[in-house]
């Protein structure tokens, strides 16, 4: 590219303040941008600076209470800031992790908006070098009884398995809530993780002046243009009319694009690689350049594109899916030409780094953009937005509860209920099994996959409780942690570090903004009390429809970490008459449980507290006891408390239980339904009862014998025998049903 | 045992079938790219992967039935060589007409990742030598389009000339709609030609294969091919 002078075009059409609105810039913020550039910006300019501004490019509503999260430990190679965390576990191998929320598309065309969050948080971790092993989810959708409840179920479970099955990774993981919050504002979360070679992680900056920029991929079409501006405004009444904004994925391209941008690092072409996602073309050239000090030029003439006529500003904002920037190394240009061109991909030198720190965009012999590139991101305006704390909820008094129903049927109430009941209809949906690898499937309290062949395992798990966050948000922020922590541990894992995914409403709203701040505050103390650092990490704001905004919806992804991936622990009972013991401490905590909401029809009062000091004495007890095989079965307690935990532990092993009664300080609901935090249901072989209670002691852990594995039933004292064949059908049979009624 | 893996673009589960060809034969499998012309020399089994060859975007496997690889595979079959088609791999061996029958789209119209229960219908073949005749294992599939089609007189005659390999059941072996995941003719998962050297199978053995792993009730396969190969030499 020579430097001979292009001149910027005369600005068509003008810059008025309806097309800065439209945009989603403020007038500040586009009075900051005439102060920045000095002089009026093109069209092209102005949606690159409202791509770049944005709230889901920018975090400039977030930015400054992300900072107070804990982020480094002696595992972590990669914290926030680049495409992935990236976390070391030994033998020169690094995991590459982040989760990532596509809520606004999944919406307005669930399937597609599914399919390419996936897509989207797959290029992320194998942008780093990393091949993909792994996926998660966490959905939220509507009450089950609006009407488009089940249209959003179906189509955003077929767009992620739609795109892992093909794309070739296990979805060993994730969760499923249904709450009226969440109706007009589903939230789709997707976790990815990878594998790579801690010598070989590759990054977004660039180096070299002169160095070629090449694109790669698919070819770039009108599809999702403007997508992360969509995703940074509330929904109205004309939600609908923003289809167009959604892209459309192609798994089958990424497929491809993994294989050949893993081979080209294998062959050691790449200086610098970033995966072309929100604001696309946009993004991806200018983080790095300025990453790497460095300016950028672009020719807009050798970008592929899927149609003709394609304006600057349509090729800026793209968000076509599956393409990828990268720097080369020169003397390697042809040999990574010729692996794409074995993959069938296109491969095209669009531009070239500079030393002048411009990012200089040309098309048709016109500089269309010519802008400060460190500026665009670094002087993306930054909120301190006023916030209010949320108000605090009264405690509520178990003994002052009455229970409707007896203890066996609000049970099985509780398990055929839409949060609690089975999610196979759905995670049978997902390839689980491919790469070979899974040693714990979907349904325990972790997902384990075994590191290449071993004897490693990765634990992984998703989780976040919005009603606590609601009620408290820094109870509730603690909460989504440690409950993180709490299934790692429950497998055997160490827990290694996290993503957090935190999904929120309009933060021009000081109670929402109030929300936020707490619940980064509630994980930024379970983060350093438990030592499990936030390495990536994604915010969703604007989840509002009409001015009603969804849960606070913290989603926290962990990953821990096995020595031996044979040795993980899971939920089922292993054998009969072996003696269930509980961990922890039990108070009989109602406020906010299921039991209160779903049998007592009230959701009200203060979550359960979070105790981090006895969460990380149970935690570290659970997992050595299960790395010493000392304990055949175990289950953390959550959402339905002890005894729903038990009723699971029974189905998965078809083994029933007989319980003891509950202890005469509390309320009977209370111990089988309460949601206490810092708690686990273990079975041990009753010789070792003796020796269990001592090692209980030493640890500093609370323990009570609840009961003994027997026969098919489960039966709580003076209540009739629940069969677990009729439970197993509640349990089961709720989302099928639900799913295959026509539609009210 | 010689095996060649065929890798078109798409193909996905062409590590997992490497991975329990390697651990099950001691022998590192080729991985034949599609765009060959010819398989390694000395080939004994061909295998063609699970997948979403062309990202399945036209009729499943049929564009890549007509991959340059695909001729060699053909004269490979012609000549009595053994050749072995796992769910898409399935899919293509139907495309390309080496085997009878269609997939279609599973009776639940949605994509299924669940263990299943196959009866081995026969032992007498060299894909089923490690297992006994009636003998039921359990295998993952995970298709969306697994439902195998054939014409009234097309199945009768698989049936009547045997060819019908492995069939859904229940843990028992018995033929149960609930056990028939998708739906498929008979509740047939697996099927071979006329000569019996080329088999598809919809369901997942290579992913059996290792006890921390689900179960190794999928070994059987790999291990009597092995046997036969051995025998043979």
């Amino acid at each position: 590219m020579s430097a001979e002078p292009y001149s910027v075009i005369p600005n068509e059409p003008k810059i008025t303040p309806e097309l800065v609105a439209e945009h989603g810039l403020k007038p500040e913020e586009y009075q900051r941008i005439l102060e920045l550039i000095g002089r009026e910006p093109t069209i092209t300019e102005l949606g690159i600076f409202s791509a770049m501004w944005n709230e889901y490019c920018s975090y400039k509503s977030s930015k400054i209470h992300l900072r107070t999260l804990p982020t480094a430990g002696p595992q972590v190679i990669q914290g926030p800031g680049e495409n992935a965390g990236v976390i070391a576990i030994g033998d020169g191998l690094a995991v590459v992790f982040k989760m990532e929320s596509h809520n606004h598309p999944s919406y307005i065309e669930p399937y597609q908006g599914a399919a390419t969050g996936v897509g989207g948080i797959l290029r992320d971790v194998f942008t780093m070098g990393a091949r993909p092993i792994a996926c998660l989810n966490a959905l939220s959708f509507g009450d089950p009884k609006h009407p488009k409840t089940r249209h959003l179920v179906s189509g955003v479970v077929a767009g992620v398995g739609g795109y892992g099955n093909s794309f070739g990774v296990p979805t060993v993981g994730g969760s499923v809530r249904f709450h009226s919050r969440y109706d007009g504002n589903n939230l789709v979360n997707a976790m990815a993780v990878g594998l790579a070679e801690t010598d070989k992680i590759f990054y977004a900056a660039a180096s070299g002046v002169g160095m070629p920029i090449v694109y790669l991929g698919s070819k770039t079409g009108r599809d999702g243009i403007h997508g992360a501006s969509m995703a940074s405004a509330e929904f109205g009444e004309d939600s609908e009319s923003k289809r167009p904004t959604v892209q459309v994925g192609d798994p089958f391209a990424e497929k491809l694009l993994l294989e050949a941008c893993l081979e080209i690092m294998a062959k050691d072409c790449v200086i610098a690689i970033q995966d072309m996602g929100a604001a696309g073309l946009t993004c991806s050239a200018v983080e790095m350049g300025a990453k790497g000090d460095l300016g950028v030029v672009l020719d807009l003439d050798k970008v592929p594109t899927r149609e003709a006529g394609m304006t600057a500003y349509e090729m800026m904002l793209s968000e076509s899916q599956e393409r990828m920037l990268m720097v080369l190394k020169p003397e390697k240009e042809k040999e990574a030409e010729d692996i794409f061109r074995k993959w069938g991909l296109d491969f095209a030198i669009v531009g070239e780094t500079t030393p002048d720190k411009r990012f200089v965009v040309r098309h048709q012999g016109v500089e269309m953009v010519n802008l400060p590139i460190k500026e665009l991101g670094d002087e993306a305006p930054v909120y301190d937005r006023p916030h209010t704390a949320s108000p605090k909820q009264p405690v509520i008094d178990a003994t002052m509860i009455e229970a409707p129903l007896p203890h066996a049927d609000a049970l099985e109430k509780l398990m055929s209920s839409p949060d609690l009941a089975s999610k196979r209809w759905v995670w049978e949906q997902y390839d689980h099994l491919i790469l070979g690898n899974t040693v714990q499937r979907p349904g325990g309290d972790a997902a384990v996959v075994r590191v290449k062949e071993g004897p490693k395992g990765l634990a992984l798990t998703t989780d976040v409780t919005p009603r606590y966050c609601e009620a408290d948000p820094f109870e509730g922020g603690k909460q989504a942690v440690a409950e993180t922590w709490r299934n790692l541990c429950a497998v055997g894992a160490k827990p290694m570090a996290l993503t957090d995914n935190l999904n929120f409403g309009n933060p021009e709203r000081p109670e929402i903004m109030g929300q936020l701040v707490g619940c980064i505050q509630g994980i930024a103390a379970a983060c350093k009390a438990l030592e499990f650092p936030v390495v990536s990490g994604n915010v969703s704001l604007y989840n509002e429809t009409n001015g009603r905004a969804i849960l606070p919806t913290p989603t926290i992804g962990g990953v821990g970490l096995l020595d031996d991936f044979a040795m993980s622990a899971s939920i089922a009972f292993k054998a009969a008459d072996e003696m269930i013991i509980l961990l922890g401490e039990t108070r009989g905590w109602l406020g906010q449980s299921l039991y209160l909401r779903e049998v007592c029809g009230r959701e009200e009062g203060a979550p359960p507290p979070v105790d981090l000091m006895a969460e990380r004495r149970a935690g570290d007890f659970v997992r050595g006891l299960i790395g010493q095989q000392f304990v055949t079965a175990v289950h953390d307690i959550s959402d339905g408390g002890l005894v729903v935990a038990v009723a699971e532990m029974a189905l998965a092993g078809n083994i029933g239980a007989r319980l003891y009664g509950a202890p005469a300080f509390l309320t009977e609901h209370g111990f089988w339904f309460g949601e206490d935090q810092a708690r686990y249901v273990v079975t041990i072989k009753p010789e070792q009862s003796h020796e269990f209670a001592e090692r209980a002691k030493a640890a500093g852990v609370p323990i009570r014998r609840i009961g003994v594995t027997h026969g098919n039933a489960l039966t709580l004292p003076g209540e009739r025998p629940i069969l677990l064949d009729a439970l197993r059908e509640k349990h089961e049979g709720w989302l099928p049903a639900y799913m295959g009624a026509a539609a009210s | 045992m010689k095996a060649a893996v065929v890798v078109f673009p798409g193909s996905n589960r062409e590590r997992d079938m490497a991975h329990a060809l390697r651990l099950v034969s001691g022998r590192e499998p080729a991985m034949v790219w599609h765009g060959e012309r010819d398989l390694p020399a000395g080939t004994d089994l061909v295998v063609l992967p699970g997948g979403f060859s062309y990202g399945d975007y036209l009729r499943c496997g049929a564009i890549a039935a007509h991959a340059p690889i695909m001729e060699a595979v053909r004269i490979h079959a012609r000549k009595g060589g053994l050749v072995m088609g796992v769910c898409n791999g399935f899919q293509i061996l139907c495309e390309a007409e080496l085997l009878p029958g269609i997939l279609l789209r599973n009776a639940s119209v949605k994509f299924l990742c669940r263990d299943v229960h196959l009866k081995i219908e026969r032992s007498d073949t060299p894909f089923t030598r490690g297992y006994n005749a009636g003998q039921v294992i359990r295998v993952p599939v995970a298709h969306g389009e697994g439902n195998y089609f054939a014409s009234e007189g097309t199945i009768g005659r698989l049936e009547a000339e045997g060819r019908v390999l492995f069939r859904y059941t229940d843990a028992e072996g018995k033929r149960d709609p609930k056990w028939n995941v998708n739906g498929a003719t008979n509740a047939i998962a697996g099927v071979l030609n006329e000569k019996l050297n080329v088999l598809g199978l919809m369901p997942h053995p290579e992913n059996h294969v290792e006890n921390a792993v689900g179960c190794t009730d999928g070994r059987g396969l790999f291990a009597g091919l092995v046997a036969h190969f051995a025998q043979a030499a």
